[in-house]
């Protein structure tokens, strides 16, 4: 018993201990982000006249205004509007498609199919570049309008629910697999269409995976600023983040303009991760602690 | 009790109507369309291209290379070694070193330590973020007049280029891709922890199992499949990154990867089908951990 007792304290200091080393190294962590916040206060005169560290005689938020002006922030943001909700959307409603026939039906190639977009979920996504790029000019010759795909909302949109419709499929997938058999049985019995079956039955049931794909997915996508660079010609169609990239050279001397943009454009996903934690944590371990 | 029939899928093909047949061809046909035509198709595509000659314009163009590529990387392109060798070692700094500190601050964590709900959160936080703002983040950190130069006591006119310094940039290259990748280890790990008895944990330790060897013979054995999953995204990650050395170099080879070597030969002067040639090895090298990712999966329906 004593040794016991001996063994917790002794532990406890060692905990003690452990959280004050983690917690170091959690505000090393976020520092850098914190100081990003700090230069952003700051007007840019003061910096240059009295040096990084110096004590801030002014903080405020006009770095902020003037970055919504100078930038066109909202007009970004709006592009970024355009290609997130129709391509999380699109995707996940693909996604349950597949899920729903590969989890209610068997058919011999249900397993070759689950392979073929899980798979295709990890592909370098460099593979496809040079073809796409090739096949959104093409198609959009063949239809007589050069931008019905190569830079079009579109296009963007496409793309992303091509590399992200495999994952939302195994994870619905997997999801699906937990639901009893019992019900599909008696939606059948009491004949249910294949569409009812699964618009009435189903996808009311997927709910908390749809939740949890559709936040992960929307953060995915809001992030990415690659395609854009690729498939966009025009600068003013491009979602937000690849203008930041843009400004980023445009605005480099003035860095507390900059950290006052990069700290507008970064507010959503850290909103959205603060506020809808566990749907975020979810979607992300329900692809992959699956078993 | 179960029935046979309950634990069965719907096995009533004959039996569905012509319209339910119809519905469930366009359930499958329309996502497999776009994913062969979007994804696969131009994939299989690359792989063709990387032996011919090309410049990305005209098909009729297109001229049969034979290995002429790969023979080009492989013999005549000292920067693919040198971009293989950062990629190694990406990969050993995140094997020995960024994932096993994701997994232990989990194990951390996961053992409700004082202030672990705050410190899950900031240790996430960097991967929420897009690499565009990360880019300008650390910038800020390094640049002449940022953070770190006026540490070390320099001011704008006397800073030292920390991107351009050779034997210390790619410190700061895996230091940065370690902020984002440990988190996203640590959260992924977090959630195999949480599905694990605690008792199992807790009867160890009264067995006076230091908490080294708690770890190592309970925790690990039993997160096997996460261990997969996590081996598995390490060395994906590694080979493919690619967005955090664009962000700071571009398309330039001041410290190549594979991947920034393909696109300096799509998107940089002239489009050139050795670009498709190193997309194809990049691809080689991930079929492995693709195929143990896929197997761990599946195990049960492959079956």
């Amino acid at each position: 018993m004593v040794q016991n007792k001996e063994y917790k304290n002794k532990q406890k200091v060692k905990d003690a201990f452990i959280s004050a080393f983690i917690g170091f190294f959690a505000f090393v962590w976020i520092f850098p982000i914190l100081w990003t916040v700090w230069t952003s206060l700051r007007p840019y005169n003061d910096i240059i006249s009295y040096g990084v560290f110096s004590w801030p005689r002014h903080l405020n938020l006009d770095n902020y205004f003037h970055a919504f002006r100078v930038m066109g922030l909202t007009h970004y943001f709006l592009n970024t509007l355009y290609v997130t909700v129709p391509a999380v959307v699109l995707t996940l409603f693909l996604g349950s498609l597949i899920a729903f026939v590969v989890s209610r039906y068997s058919f011999r190639f249900n397993l070759s199919l689950l392979l073929l977009f899980t798979a295709g979920n990890m592909l370098p996504i460099v593979l496809t570049y040079i073809p796409v790029f090739w096949l959104y000019i093409k198609i959009g010759d063949f239809f007589g309008n050069r931008s019905l795909l190569y830079n079009n909302y579109l296009g963007i949109v496409l793309v992303h629910v091509a590399f992200q419709v495999g994952f939302a499929t195994f994870v619905l997938s997997s999801y699906m697999k937990t639901v009893p058999k019992e019900i599909s049985e008696s939606a059948i019995i009491d004949g249910a269409s294949v569409f009812r079956h699964y618009w009435n039955v189903m996808l009311p049931l997927l709910r908390p995976p749809l939740a949890a794909l559709g936040v992960l997915m929307s953060c995915w996508i809001y992030n990415d600023f690659f395609w854009a660079l690729i498939l966009m010609s025009e600068d003013s169609k491009r979602p937000v983040t690849s203008a930041l990239r843009q400004l980023q050279g445009q605005y480099i001397t003035d860095f507390n303009l900059l950290a006052a943009g990069a700290s507008i454009v970064a507010a959503p996903t850290i909103i959205l991760f603060l506020v809808l934690r566990k749907q975020f944590v979810s979607g992300l371990t329900l692809g992959s602690t699956k078993g | 009790m179960k029935t046979a029939a309950a634990n069965k899928k719907i096995r009533s093909r004959r039996s569905l109507s012509r319209n339910d047949r119809f519905t469930l061809a366009a359930f499958i046909g329309i996502p497999t369309l776009m994913q062969i035509i979007f994804l696969w198709l131009p994939a299989l595509i690359t792989i063709i291209l990387s032996f011919t000659y090309w410049n990305g314009i005209n098909v009729s163009d297109i001229k049969w290379a034979g290995l002429a590529n790969y023979k080009n990387i492989f013999f005549g392109t000292p920067v693919f070694y040198e971009a293989l060798k950062n990629n190694i070692i990406w990969l050993l700094w995140f094997t020995f070193l960024a994932t096993p500190l994701g997994i232990l601050l989990a194990y951390q964590i996961d053992r409700k330590i004082k202030g672990h709900k705050i410190y899950e959160t900031i240790f996430y936080i960097p991967v929420v973020l897009s690499l565009a703002i990360i880019g300008i983040i650390w910038n800020f950190m390094l640049q002449p007049g940022g953070f770190v130069q006026g540490v070390m006591g320099r001011d704008i006119g006397n800073a030292v280029s920390i991107w351009g310094n050779y034997s210390i940039n790619t410190y700061v290259i895996m230091g940065v891709a370690s902020w984002r990748h440990i988190g996203y280890i640590m959260l992924l790990y977090l959630a195999g922890l949480k599905s694990i008895d605690s008792s199992l944990r807790e009867a160890s330790a009264i067995d006076g199992a230091t908490e080294w060897q708690t770890f190592r013979k309970i925790i690990l054995p039993t997160m096997r499949p996460v261990n997969i999953i996590i081996v598995v995204i390490t060395i994906i990650e590694s080979l493919r990154a690619f967005d955090l050395v664009y962000i700071i170099y571009g398309t330039s080879t001041a410290w190549p990867l594979l991947n920034i070597l393909v696109f300096q030969n799509f998107a940089g002067q002239g489009i050139s089908m050795k670009g498709a040639a190193y997309a194809v090895i990049l691809l080689v090298l991930c079929i492995g951990p693709i195929l143990l990712y896929l197997r761990n999966v599946f195990k049960e329906d492959l079956k």
